[in-house]
């Protein structure tokens, strides 16, 4: 994709309008089976190996509600502090493509379950301190979620120009949330960072509240970015575009940063803002062009005949509402204070978007310092180094914890316990499968210890004497010799133990 | 023996079962028999499945003779209409572009029938996708009216109705979403009951109308479509629109027929102009029997009811043109590829399918309800349809208030001329003038046959309506008009039909 816009810088383009952001996030949820039918939601089976009569659309097949979906989209949209409809209606969305069976979409209409709500993010200014912005939340709707195409041929991946396309239809019918914000406003310059912040905060929620497994490589979570930008923040709402599947934080960044220089070099110029849907280019961080909303489809909306109205009894919403998880902020203190880290370990904890991920590890029986030295440290960087957050890593808090406790036992060193995360990241099944596989585990077997300090005193006569005369500090040639002679198999503690007692 | 078996009711089939005194595979092969000396005058059938059928008897003689017989129709073999899904059988719903596709799965209804012991003798004509009152529409040609084979046998079950008349089977299943199992039963001199909406399951009834369709008997006594009911109804937890409660006690109803002190309403709205002479003679005559049998006559007015067709031909097109477009040629069924086009797209195909796979009449339906469903007139046209359904609904408490139950002609006319209103689609859809609140409001309907009009010696029907779940209504009182009229004709109206010329 080569670059024929004309852009202006972000500042310049900050100095002369205002943008107002929007924020369409697309939740797969984590329900045994999907919104109509029984059928499993485990992400990467076999193609075409989840399905049945309804989720294909068969004729004649009829869906039934899964009631774990409404009970989640409820939950959320008190997260969210929406009010929860009396009394709502699925809709039927019409249009025709081939990754959806039935040709329409169940969807929820101008009757979404939840709507009218707010949460507030929290973006660090270049001092660390917090900025809060309260974002508005339109509605949380529910839907089904389409097949998968895949469009082979062609240069794009889209279905033009494709030569053929395969259709899995494991995915149709998995149950989505969607949750739509009000228009964003008074962000300023920091509009990226704060877009990039409420899909941040809202996947910490979504974890917190176990309702989704939020990985955005795998599409559970996504995310159109909408952007308009006006002269001044007194002015009416410019001519927005939508940027559709912008799928991590760092693109969602990105993307609005993008969309705030095209959009200014344009009006700059004299000219309009198309209201259209965008593509986002994750390799060059350009949107292209994609529909304009003047050739968009009528989607003929209208009640879905097959389904009934959903009336959720106060009672039932007031049972959810009291067995929410505690409010970020409150949980933040709560944690803190539990954990003992400093006010800048926990803000680095949080800013990383590693909150929840130590809280599952020190629940997995890690120290709250080992795992935050783990997911802060060491996993950082490989997430760094791939480009994706550290929730997407491959990797399971629980997996962090037996790392530790490998390390914790003595069983891997700190060298090590990195080669059985690297395992594990690669693939290769648990910790002790890693160890396992990889012959990793020290050597704690003491004879074996004992006779190659043995032979590393014997190499080294001068330092041994020194030793000998009370300097304990020399001890590290040696054990630099053993551990040489191991090849970093061995547990450079016990061999400092092994060399002290043999030269006392 | 086999000629006594086809005309027997299904009532004492059943007996002659429990009592050994006939074998299923003695019944059922009677019936294939008769299906093969007239079928190719009446057409009633798209598919006989002769073996399975057979295979189906086999098996409950083998239930019988060990005395665990299903149900009590078990062995009493049954026609289908071709709009539910059989496993194993073919399904077309009349239609080109449903040819060769073979059901994975059963639909609810048939799924009992199976579990309840009877042999489908396999599955029969319409108009496509239930859209006409003559099976003019079927795309595999017009069923005919046993009465005289130059006129239409009803429709959209037209098929379903003829095979009862003409005693290729006992009982058979039809679907009703504005009036295609009553008027077909009324113009055949048959019984067709239309349950409540919701009390029979539509898991697998190939949707026409999602918020109008309903499955229901044909039969030639109202204690055999009593025996039907009772197998086919009930809850469904894979159709959200079942009713969770039992039905009444239906079979026990038709023992209990009386019309002593029975309230029954003349509908103002349902008779006079547009009748035929001899229909409307025939209503005032039934409706003069029961008087003399003790019931309560009396006229009520129903104001609304004169806009049901307008509403139900705004309804039913939108719900259609949503329900038909699964019909793509991407998963199953008809794919046309277009002519001139070397490497057609999806989107190409589609259209080249449903452009040769759809008749005239499914068209001109899938395109007024796209249209009253198009943004800027849903609101004009469906909104507004919706609200006189409310009003109907309204029109119909009201009544209820006053009497037990209601009655009409079923249709205006007895059977017409095949060919006579094929281009006129007004007049066809005024044939359903009676019927249609009924589909409207959800409350349940019979037809029971009262005579013979004066001026053209064809069957007409009385049409018995009742409240919403009080089915046993339309069977206590359709089952004393019914004993009383086959008193005064000293046996069925049937017995009056031609002979047809394949009977031995």
């Amino acid at each position: 994709m080569s670059t024929t816009q004309t852009l202006m810088s972000y500042d310049e383009a900050m100095a002369a309008f205002d943008p107002v952001l929007g924020l369409e996030v697309h939740v797969e949820l984590n329900t045994v089976s999907k919104m109509f039918c029984g059928c499993s939601t485990t992400f990467g089976a076999e193609p075409n190996t989840q399905v049945c009569p309804v989720c294909l659309g068969l004729p004649g097949a009829l869906p039934a509600l899964n009631g774990d979906a409404v009970r989640a989209a409820i939950r959320i949209g008190l997260a969210l502090n929406c009010s929860i409809a009396d009394w709502c209606r699925f809709a039927r969305k019409n249009y025709f493509y081939p990754d959806m069976p039935k040709n329409f979409q169940t969807s929820q209409y101008d009757e979404p379950i939840a709507f009218d709500g707010w949460t507030e993010v929290t973006v660090l200014d270049e001092e660390g301190d917090g900025d809060v912005y309260r974002i508005g939340i339109e509605r949380a709707h529910m839907e089904e979620d389409t097949g998968k195409s895949l469009h082979v041929g062609g240069s794009t991946g889209r279905i033009h120009g494709a030569d053929y396309s395969l259709l899995d239809y494991n995915r149709a019918g998995v149950p989505l949330i969607e949750i739509v914000t009000k228009p964003v406003e008074g962000t300023g310059a920091r509009a990226p960072e704060v877009a990039r912040a409420y899909v941040g905060h809202l996947r910490e929620m979504l974890l917190a509240l176990g309702v989704s497994d939020v990985r955005m490589e795998q599409g559970s979570l996504r995310c159109d970015v909408n952007l308009s930008l006006r002269p001044d923040p007194s002015a009416p709402l410019g001519t927005r575009s939508e940027t559709k599947n912008v799928n991590s934080l760092r693109s969602v960044e990105r993307a609005v940063r993008f969309e705030v220089s095209r959009q200014a070099a344009l009006l700059s110029a004299g000219e309009k803002v198309v209201q259209e849907t965008r593509h986002w280019h994750e390799d060059t961080g350009e949107t292209t062009s994609g529909r304009s909303k003047e050739q968009a489809e009528d989607y003929r909306y209208f009640p879905e005949p097959d389904l009934v109205p959903i009336a959720p009894s106060r009672e039932w919403v007031e049972e959810l509402r009291s067995a929410l998880p505690e409010p970020p902020a409150v949980r933040r203190g709560r944690l803190q204070e539990e954990w003992g880290f400093s006010d800048l370990e926990m803000r680095d904890t949080v800013g990383a978007g590693a909150l929840t991920l130590v809280e599952q590890t020190v629940a997995a029986g890690s120290s709250p310092q080992a795992a935050r030295k783990w997911w802060l440290s060491e996993l950082a960087r490989r997430a760094n180094e791939r480009g994706v957050e550290l929730v997407d890593l491959p990797v399971s808090p629980e997996q962090v914890a037996q790392v530790q406790q490998l390390v914790d036992d003595r069983r891997v060193n700190d060298k090590l316990a990195r080669q059985v995360l690297d395992g594990v990241l690669a693939g290769e099944g648990s910790p002790e499968q890693v160890v396992a596989d990889r012959g990793l585990e020290v050597v704690s077997d003491d004879s074996a210890l004992g006779a190659a300090v043995d032979r590393a005193i014997e190499a080294n006569p001068e330092v041994a004497e020194k030793i000998r005369g009370g300097k304990q500090a020399a001890a590290g040639a040696l054990i630099g010799a053993v551990m040489k002679e191991m090849r970093g198999q061995a547990d450079a503690g016990r061999v400092r133990e092994l060399i002290l007692e043999k030269l006392s | 023996m086999a000629t006594d078996l086809i005309r027997m009711t299904a009532a004492d089939l059943a007996e002659l079962l429990a009592l050994g005194k006939a074998t299923s595979v003695e019944i059922t092969q009677a019936h294939l028999d008769r299906i093969a000396a007239v079928d190719d005058d009446v057409h009633a059938f798209l598919h006989v499945d002769a073996d399975g059928a057979l295979q189906a008897a086999r098996e409950s003689d083998a239930r019988r003779a060990a005395g665990e017989a299903a149900s009590a129709l078990d062995g009493v073999p049954i026609a289908v209409k071709d709009v539910l899904a059989t496993r194993g059988l073919p399904t077309t719903c009349g239609s080109r572009i449903l040819q060769g596709w073979v059901p994975p799965y059963d639909a609810t209804v048939v799924a009992r029938l199976r579990a309840a012991g009877l042999p489908i003798l396999g599955k029969t004509n319409m108009d496509e996708f239930a859209m006409g009152s003559s099976t003019e529409h079927s795309a595999f040609g017009p069923s005919r009216n046993p009465w005289d084979l130059e006129r239409i046998p009803g429709g959209s079950g037209g098929g379903s109705s003829a095979a009862v008349a003409a005693y290729e089977a006992p009982l058979a299943i039809g679907t009703d979403t504005g009036g295609s199992i009553r008027q077909p039963a009324a113009v055949t001199g048959t019984i067709g009951v239309k349950p409540t909406y919701g009390g029979v399951s539509r898991y697998g009834l190939v949707a026409l109308a999602s918020s109008l369709d309903q499955a229901g008997p044909c039969t030639r006594s109202l204690l055999d479509a009593a025996m039907l009911h009772e197998v086919i109804g009930g809850h469904d937890p894979l159709d959200s629109t079942s009713i969770d409660q039992a039905l009444p006690a239906l079979v026990e109803a038709t023992h209990e027929g009386s019309l002593r002190g029975v309230r029954v309403g003349v509908v103002r709205e349902l008779g006079g102009e547009g009748y035929q002479a001899g229909v409307r003679a025939r209503f005032d005559d039934s409706v003069a029997l029961m008087v003399e049998a003790g019931a309560e006559v009396v006229e009520v007015s129903c104001p609304h009811f004169e806009y049901g067709l307008g509403a139900y031909y705004l309804i039913l097109p939108s719900e259609a043109s949503s329900n038909l477009a699964k019909f793509d040629a991407m998963r199953y069924g008809l794919r046309v590829l277009p002519d001139g086009i070397e490497a057609p797209s999806a989107e190409q195909v589609m259209t080249a399918t449903r452009e040769m796979g759809f008749g005239a009449e499914v068209k001109r339906r899938i395109i007024l309800g796209t249209y009253a469903l198009s943004s800027g007139y849903y609101d004009a046209y469906y909104g507004q349809a919706q609200k006189v359904r409310t009003l109907i609904s309204r029109d119909f408490a009201s009544a209820f208030e006053q009497v037990d139950v209601l009655v009409s002609p079923t249709a205006p006319t007895t059977a017409f001329k095949i060919g006579e209103k094929l281009d006129d689609p007004i007049a066809m859809y005024l044939n359903d003038i009676a019927t249609i609140p009924a589909n409207l409001a959800g409350v349940p309907g019979v037809s029971v046959p009262n005579g013979l009009a004066d001026e053209d010696g064809l069957p007409s029907g009385l049409q018995i309506l009742a409240p919403a779940t009080a089915d046993d209504r339309l069977y206590r009182v359709g089952a004393a008009v019914e004993s009383l009229l086959d008193a005064s004709w000293g046996g069925p109206l049937l017995a009056k039909a031609p002979a047809l010329g394949g009977q031995a």
